[in-house]
């Protein structure tokens, strides 16, 4: 063989394998959207179609299924107050370790890396003592505090690599201008970071929105999503547990494709 | 006020790490070893003696021992070919991203899709005339096919976080390296092999101790597929804090599962030593 056609035959083999790795990661949420969009009749039934007959059958009985539509929104709204806790704390911080060299610098930044050391969601275990003392248990609020928890490292570390990303000079020119600290601030510099703060926020929300143990762990009365369908898994019928795992898969979609260009500057700055 | 200002605005997030983060974990490990108002070790003995735990505790091992290294390959050929590509890069990196956002709970459903006994597989096995009726796959008569669905359903949702990180990794590693290798007239594997993985240790580092820590926690993919009936570390835990009532034994599970990530955390950090003065 002439080294062309080797070489030909090795692209061959590159754009297969490419092929099938998209194939491998994007057939099983083809399957489950089969059965979403199927009639629950069909998703018990068997053989199984590769095509969905779009009967929205499944997902009317999932959201006609009592507590379904409390657990939709209760996730809703610790994703969203989980968001606004991690950037709220978080990106001070990341602003700080941007901009100042202080004494404690490395030891806060320990702390922080140190949290990706340990399984977070075993902190439910005893926060759910203590927010039983507080009155926090089984609140929004008590669940979005450790998803905060889990986010927060996220949102000190992305947040650090934006600010880090714009030149001082550009918040020097602005006090010369006679624009005091926060002016400066809100002027020039969140401009350019928001759409990386809105990112960040965004996979702060993700985050919240999919975390299972501790939402299983201290909601009882107030379920999120998660929580709520792995508690129902056993006596579940089928039809609803695909088309819960469908209303789960959606809204995540749609907010990986909202932040993939910032994916790297999230996991890139992980490394550090 | 200018020397204050830092620490004014580190306040926040350093009082939450310390009351959601540090507390809990101290108080954890207290209540491990308390009960009814003693300090004892009779949790650890209890969750220790319950014929549940060891299984427990190696079928969470064997998973991560068979799921790590799957993803590793995997997470290292995804960030290759990204990093190679020409024309269209972005999409298939949104592609290969997707996993990275779905849930694990999610992620077991989708695969019990797959495997349930009225299944997509069964579907496939029966028209193709391997099986003559759909058999029961995830059934506690075969509990190798449940792992088996487990890791597929693990290795299918969690690479994605390997491949981010390799591939933030790879994009760090100067061209110059690679260009000399060529000179010296490496073959594409010895350049992979001399070049990128050596250049690429601190990512390496990165996303193997999230990714074991993860597997370590792993819960409801597995609830989801198995049910009770292939017992983790994590859903033990879930079981004696719930079903059980028994917080200290709980606490004390919860101490396992910690120690094991510290101890990997560190194994991983020695083993992928970088001196300072050679990363890039």
């Amino acid at each position: 063989m002439s080294e062309t056609s080797v070489r030909r035959a090795g692209n061959r083999v590159f754009i297969a394998g490419v092929a099938l790795l998209i194939l491998w990661v994007l057939l099983p949420i083809w399957l489950l959207f089969v059965n979403a969009l199927s009639a629950p009749a069909e998703v018990t039934g068997f053989p199984k179609r590769f095509i969905p007959s779009f009967d929205l059958a499944s997902l009317s009985f999932f959201f006609g299924f009592s507590g379904v539509i409390d657990a939709l929104w209760n996730s809703v709204k610790v994703a969203a107050l989980t968001m606004i806790l991690s950037i709220g704390v978080g990106a001070p911080a990341g602003y700080a370790l941007s901009r100042f060299d202080f004494p404690g610098k490395e030891t806060f930044r320990f702390l922080v890396v140190m949290t990706r050391a340990f399984p977070l969601p075993l902190l439910a275990l005893p926060l759910a003592v203590m927010f039983i003392r507080t009155g926090l248990d089984d609140t929004i609020l008590g669940l979005a505090l450790v998803h905060t928890t889990l986010a927060l490292p996220f949102a000190v570390l992305i947040t650090f690599s934006l600010f880090s990303g714009i030149p001082l000079e550009l918040e020097e020119a602005a006090w010369t201008l006679g624009c005091n600290r926060v002016q400066a601030f809100t002027k020039v510099i969140l401009p350019l970071a928001a759409p990386g703060i809105a990112a960040s926020a965004v996979f702060a929300f993700v985050i919240s929105w999919n975390e299972v143990f501790a939402a299983a762990v201290l909601t009882v009365e107030n379920r999120t999503l998660t929580a709520f369908l792995l508690q129902s898994l056993d006596v579940s019928p089928l039809p609803l547990k695909f088309a819960g795992g469908a209303a789960l898969v959606l809204p995540a979609l749609f907010f990986i494709f909202a932040v993939r260009k910032y994916l790297f500057a999230m996991w890139g700055i992980a490394n550090r | 006020m200018p020397r204050l200002l830092p620490y004014l605005l580190l306040l926040p997030a350093t009082a939450f790490l310390c009351l959601f983060f540090l507390y809990p974990f101290v108080q954890v490990a207290h209540d491990s070893v308390m009960r009814n108002g003693v300090y004892t070790l009779e949790n650890f003995s209890r969750m220790a003696g319950h014929w549940k735990f060891s299984t427990a505790f190696w079928n969470t091992m064997l998973l991560a021992a068979v799921v790590v290294p799957i993803q590793l390959a995997m997470a290292l050929t995804m960030a290759s070919i990204v990093t190679k590509l020409q024309r269209g890069r972005s999409s298939i990196l949104y592609i290969f991203a997707i996993p990275l956002g779905i849930s694990d709970l999610a992620a077991g459903l989708i695969w019990l899709s797959v495997f349930e006994q009225s299944g997509f597989l069964n579907s496939w096995l029966v028209g193709l005339g391997i099986v003559d009726q759909p058999i029961l796959l995830l059934g506690y008569q075969n509990t190798w096919v449940i792992f088996i669905a487990i890791v597929l359903a693990e290795v299918w949702r969690a690479t994605a976080i390997m491949m981010v990180i390799l591939v933030a990794g790879m994009g760090l590693i100067p061209k110059e390296y690679g260009e000399a290798a060529d000179v010296f007239g490496a073959t594409r594997w010895q350049k992979f092999r001399r070049v990128t993985l050596p250049m690429l240790k601190p990512s390496l580092q990165t996303a193997l101790i999230l990714r074991v820590i993860l597997a370590f926690e792993v819960f409801a993919v597995v609830v989801a597929l198995g049910g009770t009936q292939l017992p983790v570390l994590m859903s033990e835990t879930y079981h004696w804090q719930f079903a059980m009532q028994e917080r200290g034994v709980a606490a004390a599970f919860a101490m396992v599962i910690l120690g094991v990530s510290v101890a990997f955390t560190i194994l991983i950090l020695r083993l992928l030593h970088v001196p300072k003065g050679a990363r890039v």
